[in-house]
């Protein structure tokens, strides 16, 4: 008791001291004199002691249930997660997943009124994230390859659709393979030098291409247009039909959406394949994976190809549902972003991702009257996500495959 | 004894690695047939693991020959060849320190063993069509009847970081056995086990080598399990070879006695 009473009071210190300049001293620039705020302090101070106070008590309770447990000799279950369980039922997964569906297809009827899309617009640019993220949750989740620059993939898909429009006049529809293509051969591109690298090393070498990227983008004003990005991309092309501002919108919402089905569908095909376990294989031993006979390389360049061709396919849709584009959309912090969905949602997780980023894009949007303190909410989030949950929101989850022919044998044993 | 044949499955003639100025393999020669056993012993830092890692591609061998005999297939040296090139060509390896994908369920574990060994691509993977669906059936089947093999068929879809220790070292067996090798190398396969599971890998061992037609070199510190079991063996101290021969000359070899086996062995 004395003992968390003295660590509360240490820790209420420690507070009260790295707050002080922020909390406690003001500079009035007109009046030329500095304000001190003691009673701020007291009650930093105060708050501080009372929350760690009753962290100990948690901790403790926790602990001494841990303890009665241990001596009433019981076995312990570890429970199977929710999301375990859910993934196990087809059949109610099934239902929660037409469910899903229906609500995503109703969705721009049940927010949009007359000339009213903002909801659908916020819509599409969380989707458009949430392709990001599936995208480098094939690179980062399931082959473990850190890559900071993802958004360059991105930049790459939006500059082919807006560039070849502009220049030589190609639709929209022409476009939107070419930039998946491009951003393919983009990640080969940044696959090839890095094959060797691991760690640390990759982290900044991606880094440094996300950058190059970006600068080259600002620079080369000839061809990119420069700071100044490129105006007056045309709209997704419906069978030449003339659409209003709302149903252009409502158009995109559906375009991406078939993106983002079309992106879990493959993903999660890949995932349970072949290729597919050959990418986790080396992101959870990479010496022992090449032992086994899997080709390094020919794995880590298709799990960067592949994630970025998802990035380059959005990138169009980015473009064209925009109109505009410009250097300042593809900065570090949205690579930054992604990579925090991916991490949030749980590596490799489909399910997780998509939560994470919609969460990450939705949030925002809507708790606009809070933000000033959204770096540090979001900061805050981050810390204790990492405390409490590491592995993300939802883990990696477990396969089962059937015996099939144990399950025939034993039939054939009972007629 | 061999069973059978006495044809050259592995020929290694003076393998020597340098590590800057330390040579941790000095000259080592080695050959084994179809059907054999043959162990790998000395004391530890004498360059066995090393060896190991020459001959299955972690390493490149500063100087020397390594070169496969398959039974189905052209003889080739595979000096400097990729780790996966080597596995695919037949020869495949566990870890002293173990090296599984814990974060994958044992089933799984032994499924990327497959990989080598089946051919579905990226499109093939998506587009899921008959013969993709066909490779996996028989991968997962392939996969749990290793399992059966080794014992571990109940605990299929648990994550392999759950499993015992000893378990943990039979599942990097199957894996290993999944590439259909002609050659099995076994790191410490022991390490860390009690008597009673020593005893049981030992049959486990034998069997395999009886019904996967597979030779074996291991590398053990068990000295009852590698007299059991060997046809013949090889001693290494200090990166160099210092002897060779059937358990039964190497337990009287006093070179040997000296170096490792110690005097109670003698006695």
């Amino acid at each position: 008791m004395i003992g968390s009473f003295k660590k509360s009071l240490g820790i209420s210190l420690w507070f009260m001291f790295l707050t002080l300049p922020l909390i406690v001293v003001k500079v009035n620039t007109l009046n030329n004199t500095v304000e001190w705020r003691w009673a701020n302090l007291i009650w930093v101070g105060l708050a501080a002691f009372v929350i760690s106070g009753l962290w100990q008590l948690a901790v403790k309770q926790q602990e001494l249930r841990r303890l009665k447990f241990a001596a009433s000799g019981r076995k312990v279950t570890i429970k199977p997660s929710l999301a375990q369980r859910l993934f196990d039922d087809p059949v109610l997964s099934r239902r929660l997943l037409a469910g899903a569906a229906v609500l995503a297809v109703a969705f721009p009827w049940l927010v949009s009124t007359g000339q009213n899309f903002y909801h659908v617009n916020i819509m599409v640019s969380a989707l458009i994230f949430v392709v990001l993220g599936l995208g480098l949750n094939i690179t980062v989740g399931l082959a473990g390859l850190l890559d900071l620059g993802y958004i360059a993939f991105f930049a790459v898909g939006a500059y082919t659709y807006a560039l070849l429009n502009s220049h030589f006049g190609f639709g929209f529809w022409l476009c939107l393979p070419l930039g998946g293509l491009m951003g393919m051969l983009f990640g080969m591109v940044l696959g090839f030098p890095i094959l060797r690298l691991r760690g640390d090393y990759l982290a900044i070498v991606t880094l440094g291409f996300g950058s190059i990227t970006k600068i080259v983008l600002e620079n080369w004003d000839t061809v990119t247009g420069g700071a100044a990005g490129i105006a007056n991309i045309p709209r997704p092309e419906l069978f030449s039909l003339v659409l209003d501002g709302r149903e252009k919108s409502v158009y995109s919402y559906y375009l991406i959406l078939a993106l983002v089905v079309l992106t879990i569908f493959v993903t999660n095909r890949l995932k349970n394949s072949r290729i597919g376990r050959a990418w986790m294989a080396l992101r959870e031993d990479e010496i022992a994976c090449v032992a086994m006979g899997v080709d390094m390389a020919r794995t880590k360049l298709s799990a960067y190809a592949l994630g970025a061709f998802w990035a380059g396919l959005v990138g169009v849709i980015f473009a064209a549902h925009n109109s505009f584009i410009n250097p300042d959309s593809f900065t570090f912090m949205d690579s930054a972003m992604i990579l925090a969905m991916v991490v949030l949602g749980g590596m490799g997780s489909i399910l997780g991702v998509i939560i994470a980023a919609l969460a990450l894009k939705l949030l925002p949007e809507y708790l606009r009257a809070f933000a000033e303190y959204r770096m540090l909410v979001f900061g805050g989030v981050m810390v204790l996500m990492m405390i409490f949950r590491p592995q993300g929101l939802i883990s990696n989850m477990r396969r089962k495959y059937e015996n099939a022919a144990l399950a025939e044998e034993k039939n054939n044993d009972v007629r | 004894m061999t069973s059978g044949s006495r044809d050259k499955l592995l020929e290694v003639r003076g393998l020597t690695m340098d590590f800057g100025g330390l040579r941790a393999v000095d000259q080592v020669n080695l050959d084994i047939h179809a059907g054999e056993i043959v162990a790998l012993i000395g004391p530890n830092g004498a360059g066995k693991t090393t060896f190991f890692n020459c001959v299955t591609g972690i390493y490149t061998p500063s100087s020397g020959d390594v070169l496969i005999h398959p039974p189905a297939g052209k003889s080739q040296r595979i000096n400097g060849m990729k780790p996966n090139r080597i596995t695919t060509l037949g020869m495949a390896r566990t870890f002293q320190n173990i090296r599984l994908f814990p974060a994958m369920t044992v089933l799984e574990n032994v499924m990327i063993g497959r990989h080598c060994r089946t051919s579905t691509n990226i499109f093939g993977a998506i587009w899921r069509g008959e013969a993709a669906r066909r490779e996996e059936r028989s991968t997962v089947e392939r996969s749990y009847r290793l399992l059966e093999k080794v014992g571990l068929d109940g605990l299929a879809n648990e994550f392999s970081r759950n499993l015992s220790y000893g378990a943990q070292r039979r599942l990097e067996i199957a894996r290993a056995l999944a590439t259909d090798p002609f050659l099995l190398l076994l790191d410490e396969p022991a390490a860390g086990m009690n008597p009673q599971e020593t005893h049981e890998l030992e049959a486990l061992i034998s069997r395999i080598r009886g019904e996967e037609k597979v030779a074996i070199l291991l590398i053990e510190h068990d000295m009852k399990l590698v007299m059991n079991i060997s046809d013949r063996i090889y001693v290494m101290e200090y990166g160099k070879e210092i002897a060779t021969g059937t358990p039964q000359e190497i337990k009287k070899n006093p070179q040997v006695i000296e170096a490792y086996l110690g005097e109670e062995a003698h006695a």
